[in-house]
């Protein structure tokens, strides 16, 4: 029988559909009429009132943030472009991404969307894992503390993956307003975006430094659509043994909470990042981080882990304690004495501790016959670990407080009893017209040029990444600021971590990049999401991985799904990353959705423009053939590889010139894979000192960078340059954000070696490294010689952001 | 051939201590990473040792000030036995973080007074730094560095800084012009060309460019860059080394082990 000492009834069995709302709403469960329903008669049929530790379970597991119910649901989409076409899906992501990863089956790939993180293989022995997360509500709110816990939370789940891993480095991802948004135009009760972005990185770099992982990957996007919603993602790849990656839980194994203790804050996270945001939004949903608890939980637990003294491990998360030891539970049954768990202070209600995400607590399920041992490794480092209650074989969630049971569910109606909903989603393909031919004079090239390495979304983002310490643990050989000097650098496509101090004697690295296009998505999402994927293999490649080692992961940062067109714009890109996938033959091993990024100001409401965030892992062969962006020596040619097309649409440039048509960037799958392994071919038979891949701003920025990284000028030809449409101006060349183009460097005696592997490409010989600090373009064609000095573009480049 | 036996000292925090591990293995070093509250339980274990490293990290979250608790918990519970080991002669470095401990100790610059005379304290830009810089070799002894870990270095050398409190301070003009007069600077922040540096050349602002010292006998070292994350000419950043495979840090640990044998 449940007693009511230590908890409350709720009355649900005789309420109308009006009061199932209201106490949805009031109590912050954000579940649905269908959801509240379907709890009633769950128990009707116990005939019995639920306690609020019961309910609140519910809505913790049945939570969007842990559930994903919409790309889950039930979507019926209409498509409208010259023909309306209609598709049911039962499940939007088993029909597009995994589905991919299902086809493509690939034996190098151990771990996919089952576990908190990825696995792919890196050597006969380990694997590498790797998770991106976000934390949108908390940073929006409490920027500092939210993205604190965002890293600390992606962390992790990779200590949180199979028996754990061992994390070697962390990426950060985020998208604010302009900084230099006037204080009368935010938003009330909203912070101002330069404060959400100053105490953003600040977190991330607090918690990430204090973690000794070292931060080498990221971006910044700055768009006023993200002023009140913020996005900060954050991701961890780490290293894990193969024989580690497979949980088991057996009955009558113990439940060991490990780490940080439990207090009041984070109560509702999960269920409150499913409610848009307002003035009225609670702080204390927001988790209070402690980066060196986790730290002495990572260092103990790895050696508890060697010595094989627990079967499964996962961290809490959303939902706390209630998720964790649900979803380990689920085959088996649970009882936990919920007042055994250590607390920050007394007062906390059972379903608070139940549910509290208070941060760095892991969860261990431990044979009886390690009860001793598994506990002295933990306090012989102060951490503190306790039991708090045993799997059983009843397929039931028992919660006891005091010994009286205040919980009795059955695991099969908390996991799978949610009802699918049915979603309606809609998109209109919009028609793209090229733009207006661009003739600019040497003096607008001049000043588009100087506009573009300054724009937010361009320029150096140095001021974050040295206060990010990306060099800690020593294996950072491809860094995310590239530069022949020091004081002057250029923005490295991607980063490689050569793991010598983990897997002696290795001489194989682990690649890391990103793709991220918002400004693309506000036209088109499938071009966007096609185009961030092919960024982020782009980006992998232009360093010297090998796309066939190479993996990716989602993750949607979308408006509200009740809003067809939102939900239609989602389904779209949800599609590009199918066809993207299947067609590079790159499979996604992990994802994460976060919907309902949605605020609202004097009552009217604003969704965020859609984000997808692409980030790739891959392994490379040998971490001494890798290459950097900046030029190498005077007289090396310069090769320009890729098709240039009149492709200006939701470019930088045309945003700065205020240039409303365009073409938006598009994927030529074959022919861009078909660059990639020839740049890796190249790359590892030494023939590319240099390479750099074209993305916002073109083909002008991009080899303004590796120039002024290098402290080198370089002379360009435009006319030299491949494009489609051979009536291009020298603007449109410059600056036409095409995908699938590398910039290389090669010396003269490997041109013959190098010309030869890319027969069969588009490709031109387009300059060489100068003998002086000049940037050149010229157009002899179009009589235009644009010539710039390098150290100023860098200090140009350099400038905006350096608070 | 003996065995050279190394203790890294570790405790909650510590993050620098696997590739210092990785760093005096190459150098043929047998390693040990211990954590101190095994080595409060048995304070002797730390005459098995050769060499002694306490490694960079954020100890204690360095709440407080940077390295402040563990200074305090090593002075407190291991004090007498870390002095004997420093003034037996045998090499002990402190990185980063190590650095800022054998500071607040007391343990440098003179583990004799083995009382704190300086402070590593914020750097100028108040902010924490990671970057690359030129340091200066200070070779006053026949043209050779006073410290045993720092020989056969180039005059100018290369390695990682990331830290935010990393100014050293003495306590007074006496002090410094004593650190000068007994050739206990090891490292000074410089320009490429060995001229006087400007931020981020000195990226804390650092008294005199002070980037290291030594005690006078030159065995116990303190720095603050990170000689171990360049121990291969692969962690450059344009890819230089002292040979085609191993960068100049490596030769820090190598003249510890050399030293020892």
């Amino acid at each position: 029988m449940k007693s009511a000492v230590n908890c409350k009834i709720i009355e649900i069995l005789n309420l109308s559909d009006n009061q199932l709302i209201k106490l949805s709403r009031n109590n912050v469960l954000s579940l649905s009429i269908e959801e509240m329903r379907e709890i009633q008669k769950y128990f009707e049929k116990l005939k019995i009132n639920p306690t609020d530790i019961e309910i609140e379970t519910i809505a913790q597991a049945w939570s969007e943030h842990c559930k994903h119910k919409t790309l889950t649901g039930i979507i019926e989409y209409t498509e409208y472009a010259d023909v309306q076409t209609k598709r049911t899906y039962n499940n939007l992501l088993k029909e597009t991404i995994f589905k991919a990863t299902v086809e493509l089956n690939k034996k190098w790939c151990l771990s996919v969307f089952k576990d908190n993180a990825g696995v792919i293989e890196f050597d006969s022995k380990n694997g590498v894992a790797f998770k991106v997360e976000t934390h949108n509500h908390p940073s929006a709110l409490e920027p500092y503390g939210g993205s604190a816990t965002g890293i600390g939370g992606a962390i992790r789940d990779i200590l949180g993956v199979g028996l754990g891993a061992k994390p070697l480095a962390n990426t950060d991802v985020f998208c604010f307003g302009d900084p230099n948004t006037k204080a009368y135009k935010i938003p009330e009760g909203m912070h101002h975006p330069k404060r959400i972005a100053k105490s953003v990185v600040s977190g991330v770099r607090d918690y990430g430094n204090r973690m000794g992982i070292p931060t080498v990957n990221g971006a910044v996007y700055f768009d006023d659509g993200y002023m009140a919603n913020p996005l900060v993602y954050c991701g961890t790849m780490g290293i894990i043994p193969k024989n580690k990656i497979e949980k088991k839980v057996n009955s009558e194994d113990l439940i060991l909470v490990v780490g940080g203790r439990t207090g009041r804050d984070g109560i509702h996270g999960a269920t409150f990042s499913s409610i848009q945001l307002d003035q009225e939004s609670d702080v204390s949903a927001v988790q209070i981080g402690n980066p060196i608890i986790e730290k002495k939980v990572l260092d103990a637990m790895l050696k508890a882990r060697d010595l094989n003294l627990y079967r499964a491990v996962t961290d809490c998360g959303a939902g706390g304690l209630s998720s964790a030891v649900g979803e380990l539970g689920e085959k088996t049954g649970v009882v936990v004495y919920l007042d055994k768990v250590p607390l920050k202070y007394s007062g906390l209600s059972p379903w608070e501790i139940w549910i509290s995400e208070a941060q760095e607590r892991m969860v261990f399920v431990v044979p009886p016959k390690n009860k001793n041992r598994i506990v002295e490794i933990f306090e012989k480092e102060n951490v503190e670990a306790v039991f708090i209650g045993k799997f059983t074989r009843d397929k039931k969630l028992t919660l006891k407080y005091n010994n009286d049971v205040i919980a009795s569910m059955d695991m099969e109606f908390l996991h799978n009893g949610v009802p699918k909903p049915t979603r309606y989603a809609v998109y209109k393909i919009k028609e793209e017209k090229l733009q207006k031919p661009v003739k600019m004079s040497v003096g607008e090239i001049s000043k588009a040029l100087k506009a573009l390495l300054s724009d937010l979304n361009i320029c150096s983002k140095e001021w974050i990444i040295r206060q990010y310490d990306h060099e800690v643990q020593g294996q950072t050989v491809v860094k995310p600021l590239q530069g022949n000097n020091i004081g002057i650098s250029g923005p490295g496509d991607a980063a490689v971590i050569f793991p010598y101090t983990v897997i002696k004697g290795t001489k194989k690295g682990i690649v890391l990049s990103n793709g991220l296009n918002p400004q693309y998505g506000k036209i088109n999402t499938y071009k966007m999401a096609a185009s961030v994927i092919e960024e982020s293999l782009r980006n992998a490649a232009a360093v010297g991985a090998d796309i066939e080692k190479v993996a990716v992961l989602d993750n949607f940062c979308w408006g509200n799904p009740n809003k067809p067109e939102i939900l239609g714009s989602l389904v779209r890109a949800a599609n590009a990353c199918y066809d993207m996938s299947k067609a590079f033959d790159i499979p996604f091993i992990s994802g994460k959705d976060s919907l309902n990024n949605e605020y609202s100001i004097g009552g009217k409401k604003y969704s965020i423009p859609p984000a997808l965030l692409i980030s790739a892992v891959g392994v490379i062969e040998d971490v001494s053939k890798t290459v950097t962006m900046p030029l190498k020596n005077k007289d090396n040619k310069i090769f320009l590889i890729g098709i240039t097309r009149n492709e200006l649409g939701g470019s930088v440039f045309a945003k700065i010139n205020n240039i409303k048509d365009g073409v938006v960037p598009d994927v030529y799958p074959k022919e861009s894979k078909d660059i990639m392994k020839k740049i890796y071919r190249a790359i590892n038979k030494n023939l590319i000192e240099s390479c750099h891949d074209c993305s916002e701003g073109g083909f002008a920025v991009a080899v303004s960078e590796m120039a002024f990284a290098a402290g080198k000028g370089v002379v360009i030809n435009t006319d030299a340059v491949k494009t489609e449409d051979v009536s291009m101006s020298p603007a449109e060349i410059l600056f036409s954000e095409s995908n699938g183009r590398f910039i290389v460097e090669v010396k003269h005696k490997n041109e013959f070696k190098f010309q030869e592997i890319f027969k069969g490409a588009v490709f031109a010989e387009v300059g060489y490294v100068g003998d002086n600090e000049n940037i050149v373009f010229e157009s002899k064609k179009n009589k235009i010689k644009v010539k710039e000095n390098a150290e100023n573009l860098l200090k140009i480049w350099q400038s905006t952001l350096n608070w | 051939m003996k065995k050279v036996k190394v203790l890294i000292l570790r405790t909650a925090g510590t993050n620098c201590d696997y590739e210092t591990q990785a760093a005096f293995e190459l150098c043929g070093g047998f390693v040990e990473r211990i954590h101190i509250n095994a080595l409060i339980e048995k304070k002797d274990k730390i005459f098995e040792y050769d060499i002694l490293a306490c490694p960079g990290g954020f100890s204690y979250g360095d709440d407080i000030a940077s390295g402040k608790i563990l200074s305090n918990e090593v002075k407190n519970k291991l004090g007498d036995k870390v002095k004997k080991f420093a003034l037996s002669g045998k090499p002990i470095i402190g990185i980063c973080n190590g650095f800022q401990v054998f500071v607040k100790m007391g343990l440098l610059p003179d583990p004799n007074i083995f009382e704190q005379i300086s402070t590593l304290s914020y750097n100028d830009s108040d902010k924490f730094e990671c970057r690359w810089v030129y340091l200066k070799t200070e070779k006053r002894i026949n043209g050779e560095s006073n410290c045993i870990w720092t020989k056969k270095l180039p005059d100018i050398v290369s390695l990682p800084v990331a830290h935010g409190e990393g100014k050293f301070i003495p306590n007074d003009k006496k002090l410094l012009d004593a650190l000068n007069k007994n050739n206990q600077i090891v490292f000074r922040y410089t320009s490429k060309d060995g001229g006087k540096p400007e931020y981020p050349l000195n990226p804390n602002g650092s008294v005199e460019q002070i980037a290291a010292v030594s005690n006078i006998k030159g065995n116990v070292f303190g720095l603050m860059p990170h000689p171990e994350r360049y121990v291969f000419t692969l962690q450059h950043p344009a890819r230089e080394g002292f040979d085609s495979e191993y960068g100049w840090g490596k030769v820090i640990f190598q003249n510890a082990v050399d030293f020892v044998k």
